[in-house]
């Protein structure tokens, strides 16, 4: 006998609204189904309404978590439009807060598997060294999480020998605390039990379901933007691909902890290599028609900005893939087949982030199951039809 | 007698549920950030609950999406009485940036009554367990 299993909107296991249909039959998971939109602002269409300069702090707002990493795909897509290049300090800084986010996002989400599977000492553990990243960030930049570093042709803060400094000592502690991380998640049996074998997810699939980031490189997939197409100054840094060849949770685990290791070393390698010289040159407000892609390497993965500009100083179109939604079609082949107890830990495992992935409409036909890509005149004609039913029933306007 | 036992309790040891209302994570974060062992807010007895149905506080983030509309009056009324609101961030007072996007209220209060608005974007830790601490003085 069948059931469904509706979890979400609100639900404890998710810190975001996001609802998923699970089809089980006993405790085994046949069919899953997400709905989504919760999330959905509307900030493509916002962002054609606000100059360049103004969407670098909407793009920030996408996520709050890989905020950095969303202004700094838009702001190169935009410096290429402009054609101006950002001088070489201000990229240091610029990739700088980009590693430190990687570690800061590693960590929460380190922080975050632990919970899932019990291990709530380890959460605590995570989020206490992970206030040592948020204090040179809040020291970098004067704000937690949204730094607002990014400017059109560099960045908007510099950095002095004392913070340099400081920040290298500040990187002796996370190298011990990871390394104990890394013995505690490769040796605690309780833990490598929960975690080994939990959403197996074959590389063959990863390649056929677009994986993307540490969910593809856990399954022996070497995909790393900052290795395949480097941006910036990222073809000189010299770093290593983490990947593994489990292709579960575990895997998943191990690659984000490796990848921390790697990302202080670049980090080390910046701030030791730290060019002298200015750190933003002044860049024109409008530019010429065409357009761009720019890609570059989030936390979660690849994140891709379409950018097309038409000679005045807004964008015409603006289009964002966050890595959270090329993860979904290989977390839903995951759940199938698995346990109603593992779906917080294999969703988790991808580290979603609902906030970047709401931004497709796509409706699904409940009678025949077809999805169905839904026209913007279809569906603004579908809204005015609502809207007028909506006013008739209650007599009441629209707030906005 | 019974009155101000309920009172003290409810002082003591106030239970929050997380709600995100369309958040750009930014906020939710810095409420988890609070329960860490930084900030550690269960020193003071605030207990983060997993459903409405067994907390005095929703703290909430985000602007409010059309489509969470329904979902936050329904956990607003799941909640027990007494309950109070407390509106976590700049989107969840005015909309921030995302203020006259289609698929946005503009704010906690649009939907459901709000006691203590914190402002930031998002709001620094310290300042949500201020904002907490100010509603429970109101008590």
């Amino acid at each position: 006998m069948k059931f469904q299993i509706p979890i979400g909107p609100q639900h404890p296991a998710l810190k975001e609204p996001i609802s998923l249909r699970m089809t089980v039959e006993g405790e085994v998971i046949r069919d899953a189904d997400l709905r989504l939109g919760y999330n959905h602002r509307g900030i493509e269409k916002l962002a054609e309404e606000r100059t360049y300069l103004q969407n670098i702090y909407l793009t920030e707002r996408i996520c709050g978590i890989c905020s950095h990493s969303h202004t700094t795909c838009f702001v190169q897509g935009v410096e290429a439009l402009l054609e101006v290049v950002a001088p070489r300090r201000g990229q240091f800084l610029r990739y700088l807060v980009a590693e430190l986010e990687r570690v800061h996002s590693h960590l929460l989400w380190l922080g975050v598997a632990g919970h899932e599977a019990g291990f709530d000492s380890f959460f605590m553990y995570t989020w206490r060294d992970r206030e040592v990243v948020m204090d040179i960030l809040e020291m970098i930049s004067g704000n937690r999480v949204h730094y607002a570093i990014n400017t059109l042709g560099g960045v908007r803060r510099d950095i002095d020998e004392a913070l340099r400094t400081k920040i290298l000592d500040s990187l002796g502690i996370l190298r011990a605390r990871t390394d104990y991380y890394f013995k505690l998640g490769a040796n605690e049996p309780s833990f490598v039990g929960r975690l080994a074998g939990v959403g197996r997810l074959s590389k063959e699939d990863a390649l056929a379901l677009c994986a993307v980031g540490p969910t593809a490189r856990a399954s022996g997939v070497a995909h790393d933007v900052r290795r395949d197409d480097p941006y910036g100054i990222y073809g000189e840094i010299p770093f290593e691909v983490c990947t593994a060849d489990s292709c579960d949770v575990l895997g998943r685990t191990v690659v984000r902890i490796k990848e921390l290791g790697q990302s202080y070393n670049i980090i080390e390698y910046l701030l030791r290599n730290l060019p002298d010289g200015p750190v933003a040159v002044k860049a024109p407000r409008r530019a010429k028609p065409g357009e761009v892609v720019s890609r570059d390497e989030a936390p979660r993965g690849e994140n891709i900005h379409y950018i097309k500009a038409n000679g005045s100083d807004k964008p015409e179109r603006l289009k964002v893939r966050a890595p959270t939604l090329a993860n979904y079609a290989a977390t839903l082949a995951r759940l199938k087949n698995g346990f109603i107890a593992d779906i917080p830990l294999i969703f988790a495992a991808i580290d979603p982030c609902i906030c970047c992935a709401e931004r497709t409409v796509e409706l699904i036909d409940g009678r025949s199951g077809r999805p169905t890509v839904v026209r913007w005149s279809d569906l603004r004609r579908r809204a005015a039809r609502r809207a007028g039913r909506v006013s008739k029933k209650r007599n009441v306007e629209c707030p906005l | 007698m019974l009155k101000r036992l309920v009172r003290w309790s409810r002082i003591k040891s106030p239970w929050i549920l997380h709600l995100n209302s369309g958040a750009c994570n930014a906020c939710d974060i810095e409420v988890i950030a609070a329960l860490t062992p930084r900030f550690d807010v269960e020193r003071l007895g605030v207990l983060l609950k997993a459903t409405p149905r067994h907390a005095d506080v929703l703290v909430c983030s985000g602007p409010v999406t059309r489509q969470m509309k329904d979902r936050i009056i329904r956990i607003y009324e799941q909640t027990p009485d007494p309950k109070f609101v407390v509106a976590v961030g700049a989107c969840a007072m005015s909309g921030c940036v995302y203020r006259g996007a289609y698929n946005i209220m503009g704010g906690i209060d649009q939907v459901i009554p709000v006691d203590v608005y914190v402002p930031g974007c998002p709001a620094r830790p310290d300042a949500i367990i201020d904002g907490v601490v100010k509603l429970l003085g109101k008590l």
